[in-house]
C-alpha cells in the first residue's frame, strides 16, 4: 500500500513529529485526526449547549423572557439540534474515538486513506461554518437564522416558510458535513475490512470496531438519501422545482419519508459507537471477557439493518393507511430485541465480575440505566395510536433526550475517562470524574424527567411560550439544566488538572480487564503504531 | 520472502480497491435512488392512489348486482392568491353509487384584468379513497386560458369503485371531499408562488 511504503522510511525513528501548523492542519495521522475531532466536537458542542440554555432559560417561565421573537427560539432549537447531532456526537464518536481506536483496536498502522480522513475533518469543520453562516443571515420573515427544526420539512423550510438565505446555509452545512461523513465512513470500511492484524478474523475483532463499521454501513447507506431530499428542497428553495410543494404536482410527505430513512438510521449512526464503547469499558473493569461477545456484535448489525425499515413511526400523522402503521408498530418494536439483548449482555458481564466503580464505570453503569429509560419509552412511542397523543410534545423530547444526551452523550464521557490516560499519557484525577458524573446524572435526570409529565400533559415542543399550567415541571427542568452545566465545570476542571499535573499514566492504567490492543502500546501511544503487525494468537474477543 | 511479502500486499491493494468500489457503488446507487424519487413516488401514488391521489381511468365496464350505499362526495375549489379567479362547483356534493359515474360541472371565471393561464390540482380526502375514486374524465388534465372576464364550465366525470366497500379500513365510509386549487400555469405546469423577502430582526 502507498502509505505502508510511504511510511516506511520512517522506520527508524517512529516518533518523529511534523512542524506544529503540518500536524494539525495538514493532518494524516489516525490519532492526530481523531483528537482533532474530539476538540472539534468540545468546541461545538460548547456552541449547542450555549444554544440549549437559551432555550432552558426562555422555558423557565411562561410568557417571553429573552425572545422578543419566537422564531428566533427556533432557530435556537434547530441550531441546537444540528449542531449536537451533526457536529458534536458524530465527530466525538466516530470521527474522534473512531479515528483514535479503531487502527489501534484492530493492529493497524493508521486509516487506510489517510489523506481522505483529513479531507472528512475539514469538510465537517466547514459544514459547522455554514451552519453558523445561517444564524446570521435571513431566515423566515423578520428574523435571522433557519427556525426549520433539525428535520427541516417543507413547507416550513420552502420559500414560503423560510424566503432568506438562512436554510440554503443550513442545507448548505448539512451536504458539507454528509460528504465528509460518507468519506470517513468509506476509511472505515476499507480499513476494517482490510487492514486487521494478522489472525484477527471479524469475529475477533473487538466490539467496538464492530460499532464502528456498522455505524459506516448506515451512514453509506443513509446519507446520500438526505443529501437527495436536501438538495431537492434546494432546487425547490431556488430554481423553481415543485418535488414537495402540491401547487406543481409534488408532495411535501415525501420530504418526510425521504429525511426519515435518512433520520432512523441516523439515530442509530449516534447511539452504536457508545454501544461499543459501554461494552469495552463494563468488560475492563468487571475484569471480565464481555457476555456473549458474538450475539453483542450480531445485535449491533440487527439494529443496523431494522434500523432501515422503520422510518414512518416519525410521521404516524401524515396519514398512513392502517395495515402501514401495523407494520410499522411492530417493525419498531422488533428493534427492542437486539436493544435488549445487548441491554441483558452488559448486565451479565458484571454479574459476578469483580467491578472497579472507576470514573469510567460509573458512567457507563449510568448509560445502561437511563438507556434503558429512553429504550422503554421509545416502546411506548413505536404505538401508533399513542404516538398521535404524544406527537411533537415533550414526551417526544424526553425520550430521545434519555437516549441522546443521556446515552450517546454519557458514553462520550465515559470514553474520555477510559481512554484519557491512553490518548495523552495523563491522568483526570478520579474524584473529578466521579463527581462530574453525579452532577450530570442528577442534573439530566431533574432536566428531562419532568419532560415527560410535560409531553403527558400536552405541552408541544418548538414553542417559546406555554400555558401557566405548565410553568412547574418547566422551572424544575431548568433547575437541571443549571446542575448538568456544574458538572461540565468539573469536567474541564478535571481536564485542567490531568494535564497540570506531574503523574504519567502506565501503558496500561486498568489493569487486569483491559485487554484490547491499544493498551499493550505506550500511553500516549508512539506517533506512528504497529510497524510490524501484531499477531493475534487465541486472544480472548470482546 | 520479499516475492510473497509482494504478493501479499498486492493482494491487499486489490481488495481496498474492491471496497472502496462497492462502497462508492452504494453511495452513488442510494443518492441515485433518493433522487428518482420524486418521480417513481409519483409513479407509484398514480399507479396505487396512495395518499389521496385519485386514479384515472376508462368508465367502469360490469355493473354490480347488488346495489351499495351511496357516498356523499363534497367538492371544495380553492384558487392560489396568484391568480384572480373565481371557481365553484356547480352543486356543492354530489350522491355517488359506487360502480356509476357521475358528472358535475366546475364554473371558473377570469375575475382580474389580465388574460391567465391556470391548472388545478387535486386530491381527494380521506387519502385511503384515493385508491378507489376514478376520474374518467377531468378538466384538471389540461391548463386553461382565459381572458378577462372570460367564464368556462369545465366537467368532471368519475365513478367510485364498488371494491371500496370491501375496504376493512373505508368500507363504511359515507362521505369523502374531493379538493381542487387553481394555480397560474406556466408551460403546463403549475408555478410556485414567490414570496416576497421581508426585514430582519432577531431579538
Amino acid at each position: 500500500m502507498a502509505t505502508a511504503a510511504a511510511h516506511a522510511g520512517h522506520d527508524a525513528h517512529d516518533d518523529h513529529k511534523p512542524s506544529f501548523f503540518a500536524r494539525w492542519f495538514l493532518s494524516t495521522n489516525h490519532k492526530d485526526i481523531g483528537t482533532l475531532y474530539l476538540v472539534f466536537a468540545f468546541m461545538a458542542g460548547t456552541i449547542g449547549a450555549f444554544l440549549s440554555f437559551g432555550i432552558r432559560m426562555e422555558m423557565e417561565e411562561p410568557g417571553l423572557q429573552y425572545f422578543s421573537n419566537p422564531a428566533t427560539y427556533n432557530v435556537f432549537v434547530t441550531g441546537h439540534g444540528l449542531i449536537m447531532v451533526f457536529f458534536m456526537v458524530m465527530p466525538a464518536l466516530i470521527g474522534g474515538f473512531g479515528n483514535w481506536f479503531v487502527p489501534l483496536m484492530i493492529g493497524a498502522p493508521d486509516m487506510a486513506f489517510p489523506r481522505m480522513n483529513n479531507i472528512s475533518f475539514w469538510l465537517t469543520v466547514s459544514g459547522f461554518a455554514c451552519l453558523v453562516c445561517s444564524l446570521f443571515v435571513e431566515g423566515s420573515p423578520g428574523a435571522q437564522g433557519a427556525g426549520t427544526g433539525w428535520t427541516v420539512y417543507p413547507p416550513l423550510s420552502s420559500s414560503a416558510g423560510h424566503p432568506g438565505p438562512a436554510v440554503d446555509f443550513a442545507i448548505f452545512s448539512l451536504h458539507l458535513a454528509g460528504a465528509g461523513s460518507i468519506l470517513g465512513a468509506i476509511n472505515f470500511i476499507t480499513t476494517i475490512l482490510n487492514m486487521r492484524a494478522p489472525g484477527m478474523t471479524l469475529h475477533k475483532m473487538p466490539l467496538f470496531a464492530w460499532a464502528e463499521l456498522v455505524t459506516a454501513f448506515l451512514l453509506l447507506l443513509s446519507l446520500p438519501v438526505l443529501a437527495g431530499a436536501i438538495t431537492m428542497l434546494l432546487t425547490d428553495r431556488n430554481f423553481g422545482t415543485t418535488f414537495f410543494a402540491p401547487e406543481g404536482g409534488g408532495d411535501p410527505v415525501l420530504y418526510q419519508h425521504l429525511f426519515w430513512f435518512f433520520g432512523h438510521p441516523e439515530v442509530y449512526v449516534m447511539i452504536l459507537p457508545a454501544f461499543g464503547i459501554v461494552s469495552h469499558i463494563i468488560a475492563t473493569f468487571s475484569r471480565k471477557p464481555v457476555f456473549g461477545y458474538l450475539a453483542m456484535a450480531y445485535a449491533m448489525v440487527a439494529i443496523g439493518v431494522v434500523g432501515f425499515v422503520v422510518w414512518a413511526h416519525h410521521m404516524y400523522t401524515v396519514g398512513l393507511s392502517l395495515q402501514t402503521q401495523s407494520y410499522f408498530v411492530f417493525a419498531t418494536m422488533v428493534i427492542a430485541v437486539p436493544t435488549g439483548v445487548k441491554i441483558f449482555s452488559w448486565i451479565a458481564t458484571m454479574w459476578g465480575g469483580s467491578i472497579r466503580f472507576t470514573a469510567a464505570m460509573h458512567w457507563a453503569v449510568g448509560f445502561i440505566f437511563l438507556f434503558t429509560v429512553g429504550g422503554v419509552t421509545g416502546v411506548v412511542l413505536a404505538n401508533s395510536a399513542v404516538d398521535k397523543y404524544l406527537h411533537d410534545t415533550y414526551y417526544v423530547v424526553a425520550h430521545f433526550h434519555y437516549v441522546l444526551s443521556l446515552g450517546a452523550v454519557f458514553i462520550i464521557f465515559a470514553g474520555i475517562y477510559y481512554w484519557f490516560p491512553k490518548m495523552t499519557g495523563h491522568i483526570i484525577p478520579e474524584w473529578a470524574g466521579k463527581l462530574h458524573f453525579w452532577l450530570a446524572f442528577v442534573g439530566a435526570n431533574i432536566l428531562f424527567f419532568p419532560m415527560h409529565f410535560l409531553g403527558l400533559a400536552g405541552m408541544p415542543r418548538r414553542y417559546a411560550d406555554y400555558p401557566e399550567a405548565f410553568a412547574g415541571w418547566h422551572k424544575v427542568a431548568t433547575l437541571g439544566g443549571h446542575v448538568f452545566a456544574l458538572g461540565m465545570v468539573v469536567f474541564v476542571i478535571g481536564i485542567a488538572l490531568a494535564f497540570r499535573s506531574k503523574a504519567r499514566a502506565a501503558d496500561n492504567p486498568w489493569g487486569e480487564g483491559a485487554t484490547t490492543l491499544e493498551w499493550t502500546l505506550s500511553s500516549p501511544p508512539p506517533f506512528h503504531q504497529f510497524e510490524t503487525l501484531p499477531k493475534i494468537v487465541d486472544e480472548p474477543a470482546h | 520472502m520479499s516475492g510473497s511479502q509482494d504478493d501479499g500486499r498486492q493482494r491487499a491493494a486489490r481488495g481496498v480497491r474492491r471496497t472502496v468500489a462497492a462502497c462508492a457503488g452504494m453511495v452513488l446507487a442510494m443518492g441515485g435512488l433518493a433522487l428518482a424519487s420524486a418521480p417513481l413516488y409519483d409513479m407509484f401514488c398514480k399507479a396505487t392512489g396512495f395518499n389521496g391521489t385519485p386514479l384515472v381511468g376508462a368508465a367502469p365496464t360490469a355493473a354490480t348486482g347488488e346495489a351499495l350505499a351511496p357516498v356523499t362526495v363534497r367538492f371544495d375549489t380553492n384558487v392560489s392568491k396568484n391568480l384572480s379567479w373565481r371557481f365553484r362547483p356547480e352543486q356543492s356534493s354530489v350522491e355517488a353509487v359506487p360502480g356509476q359515474t357521475a358528472t358535475v360541472f366546475f364554473k371558473v371565471t377570469n375575475v382580474g384584468k389580465e388574460p391567465a393561464k391556470g391548472i388545478a390540482v387535486f386530491n381527494v380526502q380521506p387519502d385511503l379513497m384515493g385508491s378507489y375514486f376514478v376520474k374518467v374524465q377531468c378538466f384538471c388534465f389540461d391548463e386553461h386560458l382565459l381572458q378577462p372576464g372570460e367564464s368556462a364550465e369545465f366537467p368532471l366525470v368519475f365513478y367510485v369503485d364498488p371494491a371500496m366497500r370491501k375496504d376493512p379500513d373505508i368500507g363504511t365510509l359515507s362521505e369523502m371531499t374531493l379538493s381542487y386549487t387553481y394555480f397560474p400555469s406556466k408551460n403546463g405546469a403549475p408555478v410556485a408562488e414567490i414570496a416576497k423577502p421581508a426585514r430582519t430582526s432577531n431579538f
